[in-house]
């Protein structure tokens, strides 16, 4: 693939040169310039990752391309050249042509590029039918043709489909069909993926990487995620605070990373291959600075342990060529930094032996009913349904332990939480928790001591806190709730202590959340989850909505504060490197059931569960020495409502043995006194198989 | 300055003036909103200042059918002409002023407490509590709403307090239709689960986690119903559903006032033109302040 991108900027016409643009938004507190000096070449059939954190301008450059930017933001400089002709000055007419047929774009909501009351067939035969003028015929052809393109089984029964009757995965396949149909020479993609599942990603990065081969359209892919880059791209730029700060082919980056910037994103991502203890993370310290407060010169400078007073920050900082012809860094110092030997402070971390039994779940239930009040149902007599959520859920954790519960949207991690918390009640089993069983315990009637031991960390930063309230008074309210403390001096003191642990500045409590940076709202949710002295924490996907620099931060907070507590966390999440970082057992669960559970170094290493080893396999990972496994796993998630017999997962199940997984549930295979796994297939096979990861230097044994 | 800087937070309250003037200040940023909130404060400064402002006593009778500008028996003009039983419209208008501003923002409040209160219950509590009073609220609003204000006065004499009641009845629903929707979107927010995972009380939820994440929308609406509620008095004045004679109160002026539009449109006109404006001034507003929060 390499050889694609060596030809860049020499021989042929490159299809997309963009120089020296810059982009502002006019507002009325002045113009912000979200994006200073970008420039990019993209040969035919080439693709290219932009990588970079939110805000850093990624995405206005793909609408810049489009000529999308609003009524309020412009192009101020440069050129945008598309197939030697510039974008920038173009008509209206002459754009709307060359959009959609010759440049296509992909967003990340698919749900949002297709019209709901649209057939899908009738959709995808406008676009030939608009822009080439062919006869229906022909056009249903090719909408047929294409969406066996990507990968869509069954392609005559989705044509006839409304799109909210397909899945996320398969609806995004659509639109990447509707782009392609019209042959574009240009795909924008804007994180195709990232409203997906990790095993639905898989198979649409698979389709992705293969676009360019197949039909010789480049590609402008834009990501925050590094590993999705290295699966998808030949060249790779990374963006910083609007822009470009190192560009090269993805092996160059990847491994001969030159710019701290870029240094710092790598070790703040976790991998799957590596534990807490053996490569911590470490975070990028400090903000991005806003576009109108950009520093002097460097503009990484306040966050770089390099900066060099005086020279960093004398005057813009140009990008320089390096050896490699098309590897760039925009870094003055990038040859006086000696990378090899560079090691971050990377703090130690102590494995903990595990206390006593804080809770304890013994086949745990959690079954809905679902009121269909059709006439089909009444007259069938059969109006309720049961939707289980949980199945026999059994799994307990420990005293300063940290148990991670695994599994795609819809697998009931979340209606655990919720059942945990009291908000809803279990339907059948015991939850122990400190001695009672607080399964049939509804919110309203647990004690003040059970509600305070069991507090709770939410996933979406700006929805976690009351806006309208401000940061201080809604940590005071726990204090003051859990009667922590009662004198109001004694509850300041407290805040104040309570924002020192979760490292924030003191005047933050009289904020309002609005006032506060994601990162800085969900450590302010962690203060409040601890301001009661909870003895046990659920974290339901804390970092998921935060950027990469900003997650290593916030998971090693909550780490901290939970080995200074002695807390138990119990730690949801679909992301496995997070979860490999940080947790000590794990619960892989699909469709409410346990599919596999045991300490973290069981679950990663064979035997594997076999939808354990398709997770595994389906985590992109941002390093070019792992060598992994690929395993997509064919059809989509089967509807709780409708669960299949037997074993939940041999609808998409690769190792499937036969009838016996549709019919029977599967035994558990008690692999040591921790580690079980629920499968038909005898343990001896399961320990057989290949580990999913291996380092390329590795001997394959050596897992 | 040192204390300052070290504990800042030790000064905890930001008074509410404060605030309330900066939103204020916002306004300035639409001239729309300016221009309504111009009115609105002239009309109340002439409530307020009614006794130093009008010259003539409301309801003294003076010299009847006197039009604009007529010089008085006392040398005095009557500079918005007399009605027809010789009383000063002028004054009138400005002690008329006093009625509506005291009976639309109290009809328009209790209206609020009502529908606020049911809105929410409904909201979160959902189930049976949402079906009643959804239901109660449909069948309300089903009424033609001036048939609704005739039955109600009707039933209940004419007041002050029955307004009131009157527009507390008929506008409640609406209110409650707003405040559920907005209820129903924000029960499912993180903030409002950690609450609960708290183990706060109902009232608390709704009161602090809810409420006031629901005003923005709820003051514009507030605003236009204010104009509404104007009218409504207005209109109550015009059919004698309103206040008791004599007192001034602008819609029957203009009711008693109607029979004579042709030969002297002063005495209707002038009443007219202090409600059109003053609702003018409530829309305005209501416009300029959703014009703020949608920019924001």
């Amino acid at each position: 693939m390499n050889d694609a991108s060596a030809s860049t900027g020499t021989g042929t016409r490159p299809i997309l040169d963009i120089r020296d643009l810059c982009i502002s938004y006019f507002t009325r507190a002045g113009e912000i310039p979200a994006v200073v000096d970008f420039s990019l070449k993209l040969a035919p059939g080439e693709s290219v990752g932009l990588v970079g954190e939110s805000g850093c301008g990624k995405s206005t450059v793909a609408m810049a391309i489009m000529r999308y930017l609003g009524t309020n933001g412009g192009i101020v400089g440069g050129s945008i050249e598309f197939d030697g002709r510039d974008l920038t000055t173009m008509a209206e007419e002459d754009l709307r042509r060359i959009r959609g047929s010759e440049i296509a774009m992909i967003y990340q909501e698919p749900m949002a590029a297709l019209n709901p009351s649209m057939r899908i067939g009738r959709q995808l035969m406008e676009v030939p039918l608009f822009h080439e003028n062919v006869s229906e015929a022909e056009a249903e052809k090719r909408a047929i043709a294409m969406l066996e393109d990507v990968n869509l089984p069954d392609a005559e029964r989705v044509m006839e489909a409304y799109p909210h009757q397909i899945s996320g995965g398969q609806q995004q396949r659509v639109v990447i069909a509707m782009a392609l149909l019209s042959n574009p020479k240009l795909l924008l993609l804007d994180e195709p993926t990232t409203a997906l599942d990790v095993t639905v990603e898989a198979g649409i990065v698979e389709l992705i990487a293969d676009i360019s081969k197949k039909f010789g359209t480049s590609m402008l892919y834009i990501s925050h995620n590094l590993g999705l880059i290295l699966e998808t791209c030949d060249r790779v730029c990374v963006m910083y605070s609007g822009e470009v700060v190192e560009e090269g082919t993805v092996n160059e980056v990847f491994d001969r990373m030159r710019h701290p910037y870029t240094h710092g994103l790598f070790n703040a991502i976790p991998l799957p291959t590596a534990d807490k203890n053996s490569r911590p993370l470490v975070a990028i310290r400090g903000q991005l600075p806003l576009p109108h407060q950009r520093p002097p010169g460097c503009f990484f400078g306040p966050r770089c342990d390099f900066f060099v007073e005086g020279r960093c920050d004398a005057q813009p900082i140009p990008m320089t060529g390096m050896t490699s012809p098309t590897h760039r860094v925009r870094c003055i110092r990038w040859e006086e930094i000696d990378w090899d030997n560079y090691a971050p402070d990377r703090k130690e971390r102590e494995p903990h032996p595990p206390g006593e039994i804080v809770l304890q779940v013994e086949a745990m239930r959690k079954y809905y009913p679902v009121h269909d009040d059709s006439l089909l149902a009444i007259f069938r007599g059969d109006t309720t349904r049961q939707v289980k959520a949980n199945e026999s859920l059994s799994f307990s954790a420990r005293k300063q332990e940290t148990v991670a519960i695994v599994g795609e949207s819809g697998c009931g991690k979340s209606t655990f939480a919720k059942v945990l918390t009291g908000l809803e009640t279990a339907t059948d089993g015991k939850i122990i928790f400190g001695n009672t069983d607080i399964g049939q315990i509804a919110v309203g009637d647990r004690t003040e001591g059970q509600l305070s031991s069991l507090q709770m960390v939410f996933q979406n930063p700006n929805d976690t806190l009351n806006p309208s309230q401000t940061v201080g008074s809604q940590i005071a309210r726990v204090i003051r709730k859990f009667g922590v403390e009662s004198d109001p001096d004694k509850i300041h003191d407290r805040v104040m202590r309570l924002l020192d642990l979760v490292k924030l500045p003191r005047d933050f409590a009289l904020r309002r959340p609005r006032q506060l940076s994601g990162g800085q709202k969900q450590r302010i949710g962690i203060a409040r989850a601890f301001a009661g002295n909870p003895s046990m924490v659920i974290a339901d996907e804390p970092v998921s909505a935060l950027d990469v620099s900003v997650q290593a931060a916030v998971t090693d907070l909550l780490m901290d504060i939970q080995e200074e507590f002695g807390t138990t966390l119990l730690f949801i999440s679909h992301d496995l490197s997070v979860v490999r970082y940080l947790a000590d057992r794990i619960v892989v669960m699909y469709l409410g059931q346990i599919m596999e559970r045991g300490s973290t170094d069981e679950v990663f290493s064979p035997p594997y569960h076999p939808y354990t080893e398709a997770l595994l396999s389906a985590v992109p990972i941002a390093d070019t020495r792992v060598e992994k496994k690929r395993i997509v796993l064919e059809g989509q998630l089967p509807s709780v409502l409708n669960p299949p017999k037997g074993c939940p997962f041999h609808t998409r199940c690769p190792r499937k043995i036969g009838a016996i997984c549709e019919n029977e549930r599967p035994p558990v295979h008690d692999v040591s006194d921790q580690h079980k796994i629920a499968c038909h297939i005898p343990l001896d096979e399961l320990k057989a198989v290949e580990p999913v990861f291996r380092l390329a230097s590795d001997a394959p044994s050596a897992a | 300055m040192v204390d300052e800087t070290l504990d800042p937070v030790a000064n905890r309250r930001v008074p509410f003036i404060v605030t309330a003037l900066k939103s204020f200040l916002l306004l300035r940023e639409s001239w729309v909103g300016m221009i309504g909130a111009a009115i609105v404060i002239f009309w109340v400064l002439v409530a307020i200042l009614a006794p130093l402002l009008a010259p003539f006593d409301p309801l003294a009778t003076l010299a009847p059918l006197q039009k604009p500008g007529a010089v008085g028996p006392d040398g005095a003009i009557f500079w918005l002409g007399t009605d027809q039983i010789g009383r000063d419209i002028l004054s009138r208008i400005i002690y008329g002023c006093r009625t509506v501003l005291i009976y639309a923002p109290l009809a328009t409040l209790c209206a609020y407490t009502v529908g606020i209160l049911m809105g929410l219950t409904a909201g979160y509590k959902g189930g049976v509590w949402d079906e009643v009073l959804s239901r109660t609220s449909d069948i309300i609003l089903s009424f033609p709403v001036l048939v609704l204000y005739v039955i109600i006065i009707a039933t209940i004499g004419a007041s002050g307090t029955n307004i009131i009641i009157a527009i507390t009845f008929a506008s409640a629903p609406g209110i409650m239709r707003i405040v559920r929707g907005l209820t129903l979107d924000l029960r499912n927010r993180d903030y409002v689960a950690a609450a609960q995972t708290r183990g706060e009380p109902t009232w608390r939820i709704l009161l602090v986690e809810i409420l006031p994440n629901a005003r923005g929308p709820l003051i514009v609406d507030a605003c236009l119903r204010l104009g509404y509620v104007t009218i409504t008095i207005g209109v109550l004045g015009f059919l004698g559903l309103g206040l008791p004679p004599p007192d001034p109160d602008w819609g029957s002026m203009i009711a008693d006032t109607r029979q004579f539009a042709l030969v002297f449109p002063h005495m209707s006109l002038f009443p007219s033109i202090a409600i059109s404006s003053l609702v003018l001034g409530l829309n305005l507003l209501a416009d300029g302040l959703r014009e703020i929060s949608l920019r924001d």
